[in-house]
């Protein structure tokens, strides 16, 4: 699924709200969140998960073609950890265990 | 941030009550919950993938303990953060 799927899903099932409109909600929840993330803050969604960002030091690092030593500078990256409801629902489900191929 | 400043943030662009934007915003969030119960991974351009990844059975050990012990195949949610993401998490310091 896209955001324009997104998008079009939360047309058709919220009450009165057109496609333009879900356009402008679903980008707000998507651009908040990016802004929090910016800033450093954690996000927590309840029956969701949370991001927060890792901070990672500037390192020595090689690139692996030409064995030049470069310095990798330091950055940030969200880290994404699933909330219990959504990670249940996501797990296969008791009658699919062991029904799989490996 | 938790879900009411994310509400809030609608209830200010968008002119709905504040109730009517609570309700939407857990729409969006029920309708991605239910993809990816689907095991289909919703990517959203600009922000992110939510991917849906399967993971065989594999031998683990208790690291309490040491004893080995069979690790059932299950499915796992990861977040692969988008390009311009980390470009905007990383352009002021």
């Amino acid at each position: 699924m896209t955001k324009s799927e997104l998008i079009e899903k939360l047309a058709q099932r919220a009450n009165g709200i057109n496609l333009k409109v879900a356009e402008v909600v679903v980008n707000t929840v998507f651009q908040s969140m990016k802004d929090a993330l910016v800033r450093g803050d954690r996000i927590e969604i309840r029956g969701f998960g949370s991001i927060k960002v890792k901070h990672y030091a500037s390192y020595m690092g090689r690139n692996p073609k030409t064995g030049e030593t470069i310095k990798v500078p330091p950055k940030k990256l969200p880290f994404f950890k699933v909330g219990k409801e959504l990670k249940q629902r996501v797990d296969l489900k008791p009658s699919e265990r062991g029904e799989r191929k490996p | 941030m938790t879900k009411a400043d994310i509400v809030n943030q609608v209830y200010e662009k968008v002119g709905f009550s504040k109730r009517e934007s609570a309700e939407v915003v857990d729409l969006v969030f029920e309708i991605i919950k239910e993809t990816l119960e689907r095991s289909e991974n919703v990517k959203i351009s600009g922000f992110g993938s939510f991917i849906v990844r399967e993971k065989r059975a594999r031998r683990g050990r208790n690291p309490q303990t040491g004893e080995e012990i069979q690790i059932t195949p299950r499915r796992v949610l990861t977040f692969r953060p988008s390009t311009v993401l980390r470009k905007a998490m990383n352009s002021s310091p």
